[in-house]
């Protein structure tokens, strides 16, 4: 069961800000320790500037998660209409990257996540949701 | 603009990280102190990221860019007062800050940054 998902848009350097305090927010709110919330909101971070540097924009769905009284979790889902992965095994390579960073972003998010997922398709987009779980 | 404050301190610059950093407020604090380093000829930068709750790869890579380019300017950087959750995150992440010397705090890194200053002195001085 979630509750209050909160959409907001990637399309710019303050939109990731927005987006890494509104995940700080709810995962302060959901009782994260202090690693776990800066954890996510690290993925969050990685996964909004993919999102605006490779998929050109685009937008993250924020959930709350609560699964039974002790099962609470943060779920974002960061979704574009860019160019898509054409390989995505290569693009979860440490290292690997089509810009100028370290190639790091993708794996890492799915590295301080405990569910990853990534759909995409060339000339449609990408979806990546990811969940942490408190 | 938003910029991020750099003070002087006797050799060394001081660099401050209050806020959530922005992309563009990271890129423009590595102009903001190459410039400043020629400018006040300084010989060392202390950047105090005590204040940041996150370091993700694009502000992991911005240290390292300002640690390499003050070393090709005859200065030395130090890093200091990371959270320790912070420290956690970036390590599991898979970013370890290879060539960054870091610091606990800003006393702590003043004291590095004299002792590394203070040998590189006496190097020049035997060559």
């Amino acid at each position: 069961m979630s509750i209050e998902p909160t959409t907001l848009p990637v399309r710019s350097g303050e939109d990731v800000v927005k987006v890494r305090q509104a995940v700080r927010t709810l995962a302060m709110d959901l009782g994260f320790s202090l690693v776990d919330q800066t954890k996510v909101i690290t993925a969050a971070s990685e996964l909004a500037r993919n999102t605006l540097t490779y998929g050109g924009g685009g937008e993250v769905r924020i959930e709350r998660l609560n699964q039974g009284p002790k099962r609470a979790g943060v779920r974002l889902t960061f979704e574009d209409r860019g160019p898509g992965i054409s390989n995505i095994d290569l693009a979860l390579t440490d290292g690997y990257t089509t810009g100028n960073g370290l190639g790091l972003g993708l794996n890492g998010a799915r590295k301080l996540s405990h569910e990853f997922d990534i759909w995409s398709q060339p000339g449609v987009g990408t979806r990546v949701t990811i969940t942490r779980w408190k | 603009m938003d910029r991020v404050p750099i003070l002087r301190l006797g050799d060394c610059l001081l660099v401050t990280v209050q806020v959530d950093m922005h992309d563009q407020l990271a890129m423009t604090l590595q102009d903001d102190l190459t410039n400043k380093i020629v400018a006040t000829k300084a010989r060392g930068v202390l950047i105090d990221i005590s204040a940041l709750e996150m370091v993700d790869s694009f502000i992991g890579r911005m240290l390292g860019n300002i640690a390499a380019m003050s070393r090709i300017l005859d200065a030395q950087t130090v890093v200091v007062g990371m959270q320790p959750a912070v420290a956690i995150t970036l390590v599991e992440l898979g970013l370890s800050l290879p060539g960054i010397r870091t610091a606990l705090n800003v006393d702590a890194g003043l004291a590095l940054l004299r002792s590394v200053l203070d040998r590189s002195d006496e190097g020049a001085h035997v060559d």
